[in-house]
């Protein structure tokens, strides 16, 4: 062997094959694979013992139109929506105030932000019951208050869906936000003031168009998943604020029904597909999206 | 007297980037014990030359051999050699004891042994008591000695060193020059040394290899190549000088006569034939002035302006083709005045005449010999 | 002699300022009082003499002392912990081997694969969990902690590459090529020195693949068996019967340790910072 061809092998064609070939392998088998696996059994059906018979059909995806399901996209698209909004409004003013303190207070606000996140979801959704509950809190606060003089109803409607997967899915929309403003550098904003803007048209002007990459990637950040949280509308929901999530879900769990699963699954994958080209074409970088 | 080996030799090596051609046919050999400094200016190969010596890079083409065997048998941790970087590469999860020490922990040496070793060199290199600080609490030059300590402490035969001092400022760097000329005749160790610093490669080498554009220009002392430039290239990059194109008219008892674009002028030295074209160099200190012309040379001109730096006062001589013309003279001793007319001439034997590129294509074009062609092209084209 | 019109726009411009600092404080305080209001609320009910945790009605610690019988639901806690363990030793080992791999050298399909890395990040969980249960389901494997490790190490793993590689651009190549000189060889230098200089970021990178894995609901859901459920599916299943103030206690366990462990790390990070720059 020459040397150049030696030397290749040991310098990078053994340590490249030591790294990356795990999590090639990895990725592949647990990622590509069932994927493909997923779409090919979108264009199957089941038989009577719901096991899948792979012939090529495009009934699931006519399907997918019916007119049953067709309102459930409509409950749920109007779900992450109000979400993705409120998200947004609840979380850009905290990233931006985290972005502007000092390295101590931002990565304590960061940590409290996260800290939430290591008991179990689940449970904290439950918790969201005695709150907006008839006899929760709110009410009995308000009661007393005088504001009210019979609880509201605020559990089991599609503004408690909202306000779990708000609760849920903040931090997804406030870290993005937070990295765009922390990068935005800060001479801009001095040379706004410099040629006379106020401070409430320099947010207009320049911070807000600069971090709207910022406010793009989070919303891809959250409203995906709130497709697809059945969990949320399971605990808040009461079962009448069903997502294309339940659906799905359903298929899995009591219809056995999955090739139709498989076939929901895709389309969710193709508005993802959608989301994610549309921000990158607005010179949205996939790094951000990682959220780290 | 004893011959003294060649510790590492370079045969005939080409380095190709892709389809840069940056290492062209390298020749050159490392004496034992000696402090060489591979000299020349960003992107002429020297570092590239330094890595392939060390392992971490591969020639394309050619052999390198230290101590007789072959660099690419070996893997950089099997050898030898030690390399001081750059960026002095300290580990920064080690403090200065295991850094130093690490080396000697690879060979497995007893503790006892390390930590005796340890302490020495630091002495050595005047940093004891650092041994638990980290990189981070350390200035830059004492980054730098624990660099060289961490190197020199396992004795390698040969210390590769690539612009250790380039981060340093003026003074400290100075200082070091002579402590690593110190160290180096303290331990006996052949330094290979990477500058693109030719008054710091003059003050500490015992020969310089000059490189440009990857190919070896000169290899010899500091006072060979001061004085005997061969090419325009290590005479304009080495010092300041005076150069002159021209062509050969006379030769008279070792003495040429050459004509430039703005006048005659007299060199010594070397083998050159009539209507050759030549480069002539003349260090500013050997350059001279007259208000009348003198025999031999034809070179006059106005004085721009005289700079006093201190030591020498410098005057600009523009002649009449706009050739500027440098010349010094020990601050005290009489100089130019400014504005005047003068005539400027040397010593014969104080000019070096050099061949120049334009010579081979000359020479090409009048003896039209295929052979050599081809032979000239694969050495030197490019 | 600065004039009176001057001083005056100062002091103006300062209490403006210290308005804005003043309103960012409260609105920050809202947000978390919203984020941190059910976990009060769990603390609280850990404590209630009721069963159903509507009212609140008295106290009393007897939930402690049943959770701690509670078998099936320590079993669950113990499985969550146990996946948790074995999915963030296994991504932070492949995703940081794969990390150095990336940073350092080109190779075909070196974008084929960042694509793949991004898929599980970007994709529902729901189709990430459906398609692994149809895999699993084709190749006949049986669901339970093996396949569910599985399936977390699969989404764990892109969140280690990309914050170890965060950590790693800015990283000297030069240390290794140092120690190579020294007589490292490859695994020596990998061990000795690649990986204790980038461990901040593997330790980030593998505390975030434990969070995600011990609070996973949706892909757990999907590619779990019978008798391998963890923590959230258990609790899922009880928000049917309703969650009894034991689940509680349980959580507030959970809160109150995970409370010290971040808040011991910090203050530890922080003295040590301030020690570094102040020598």
């Amino acid at each position: 062997m020459s040397i150049q061809k030696k030397y290749n092998l040991r310098n990078k064609i053994i340590p490249v094959a030591v790294t990356v070939s795990p999590v090639a392998v990895w990725l592949v088998l647990l990622i590509a694979v069932p994927l493909l696996y997923i779409f090919i059994i979108s264009f199957c059906s089941t038989d009577a013992e719901h096991n899948i018979v792979f012939s090529f059909s495009l009934a699931n995806y006519a399907k997918m139109f019916d007119p049953s399901l067709l309102t459930i996209y409509a409950n749920s698209l109007a779900i992450s929506v109000l979400t993705t909004v409120f998200c947004i409004l609840v979380g850009y003013p905290f990233a931006y105030i985290m972005a502007f303190s000092s390295p101590f207070k931002k990565s304590m606000m960061m940590v409290f932000l996260l800290l939430p996140f290591w008991t179990n979801s689940i449970i904290r959704l439950y918790g969201w019951r005695t709150i907006i509950g008839r006899n929760g809190y709110i009410n009995l606060a308000l009661e007393k208050l005088g504001v009210i003089s019979s609880p509201l109803t605020m559990l089991y409607t599609r503004g408690a869906v909202v306000l779990g997967m708000v609760y849920t899915l903040l931090p997804f929309m406030i870290l993005p936000i937070h990295t765009v403003i922390d990068k935005l550098d800060r001479s801009y904003l001095e040379a706004a003031s410099d040629l006379g803007a106020k401070p409430v048209k320099s947010f207009l002007h320049i911070t807000l168009p600069l971090t709207m990459p910022g406010i793009f990637a989070g919303t891809i950040m959250v409203f995906i998943p709130s497709l697809a949280y059945f969990f949320v509308s399971d605990i808040l929901g009461g079962g009448k604020n069903q997502l294309i999530g339940n659906v799905i879900e359903r298929q899995f769990k009591e219809a056995f029904n999955w090739p139709f699963g498989a076939a929901l699954s895709i389309l969710l994958i193709l508005i993802t597909l959608l989301l994610v080209k549309a921000y990158m074409k607005t010179g949205g970088s996939l790094e951000e999206l990682g959220g780290v | 007297m004893p011959t003294v080996k060649n510790i590492v030799e370079v045969r005939h090596v080409n380095k190709y980037f892709g389809k840069n051609h940056v290492i062209k046919d390298l020749n050159m050999e490392i004496k034992e014990g000696e402090f060489l400094s591979i000299l020349g200016p960003s992107g002429c190969g020297k570092t590239t030359t330094l890595r392939m010596i060390a392992g971490f890079e591969q020639q394309s083409d050619g052999e390198i051999t230290v101590e007789g065997e072959r660099v690419e048998e070996k893997e950089p941790f099997d050898r030898n050699v030690n390399t001081v970087f750059q960026s002095y590469a300290l580990f920064p999860h080690m403090d200065v004891y295991n850094n130093v020490a690490f080396g000697l922990k690879m060979k497995k040496l007893p503790k006892s042994e390390i930590k005796k070793k340890v302490s020495d060199i630091l002495t050595l290199v005047q940093l004891e008591g650092f041994e638990k600080r980290y990189p981070s609490q350390l200035s830059g030059g004492q980054k730098q000695r624990v660099a060289i300590a961490r190197a020199i402490v396992n004795r390698p035969r040969v210390l590769l060193l690539d612009e250790p001092l380039g981060a340093l400022d003026l003074k400290l760097r100075k200082q070091m020059q002579l402590e690593l000329k110190r160290l180096q005749k303290k331990l006996g160790i052949t330094f290979i040394y990477v500058t693109h610093d030719q008054e710091e490669a003059m003050t500490m080498s015992d020969r310089i290899a000059v490189m440009n554009a990857g190919v070896l220009e000169q290899l010899g002392r500091p006072d060979e190549i001061y004085a005997e430039p061969e090419s325009k290239f290590v005479a304009d990059f080495i010092g300041e000088s005076n150069l002159f194109d021209a062509v050969v008219s006379g030769v008279n008892g070792g003495i040429y006569t050459m004509e430039a674009e703005t006048g005659a002028l007299l060199g010594a030295g070397g083998d050159f034939c009539i209507r050759e074209l030549v480069c002539a160099c003349v260090r500013p200190e050997k350059t001279k002035f007259s208000p009348s012309p003198v025999e031999g040379f034809g070179l006059c001109g106005v004085v721009r302006e005289n700079i006093n730096i201190g030591t020498l006062i410098k005057s600009i001589i523009v002649l009449q083709n706009g050739h500027e013309i440098k010349i010094s003279t020990l601050s005290g001793e009489k100089y130019p005045e400014k504005g005047k007319n003068v005539f400027v001439y040397w010593d014969p034997n104080d000019a070096v005449i050099m061949k120049t590129v334009s010579q081979e294509i000359h020479s090409m074009i009048e003896n039209v010999d295929l052979g050599s062609f081809v032979k000239k092209a694969g050495s030197r084209a490019g | 002699m600065k004039s009176l019109g001057e001083c005056e726009m100062k002091l103006k411009r300062k209490s403006k300022q210290k308005l804005k600092k003043r309103a960012g404080t409260v609105y920050t305080a809202l947000v978390f009082i919203f984020l941190y209001m059910p976990i009060m609320i769990i603390i609280l009910f850990s404590f209630n003499t009721s069963e159903r945790n509507v009212v609140f009605e008295g106290f009393t610690t007897k939930w402690y002392g049943i959770m701690v019988q509670n078998s099936a639901l320590l079993y669950a806690f113990k499985n969550t912990l146990t996946v948790g363990f074995w999915s963030t030793l296994i991504s932070a080992a492949i995703g940081t081997l794969a990390a150095v791999g990336m940073y350092r050298y080109r190779f075909h399909g070196r974008n084929l694969i960042d694509m793949l890395l991004y898929i599980p990040v970007v994709i529902p969980e729901i189709v990430l969990g459906i398609s692994l249960l149809s895999m699993f389901s084709l190749c006949h494997v049986s669901l339970g902690l093996a396949s569910l490790v599985a399936a977390h190490v699969t989404f764990c793993i892109p969140f280690v590459v990309f914050t170890v590689r965060a950590r790693l651009s800015g990283y000297d190549n030069s240390i290794e090529e140092a120690a190579m000189d020294l007589g490292a060889n490859r695994r020596q230098v990998f061990f000795r020195i690649t990986v204790p200089v980038i461990a901040p970021g593997i330790i980030s990178g593998a505390a975030l693949a434990f969070t995600l894995s011990v609070d996973d609901i949706i892909i757990s859901f999907f590619t779990t068996g019978p008798k391998s459920t963890t923590f959230p599916l258990k609790a899922m299943e009880l928000v049917r019967t309703g969650i009894t103030p034991d689940v509680y206690a349980l959580s507030t366990i959970v809160i109150t340790v995970t409370f010290s462990v971040v808040l011991t790390v910090q203050t530890v990070l922080y003295k040590k910072n301030k020690k570094l720059n102040e020598s």
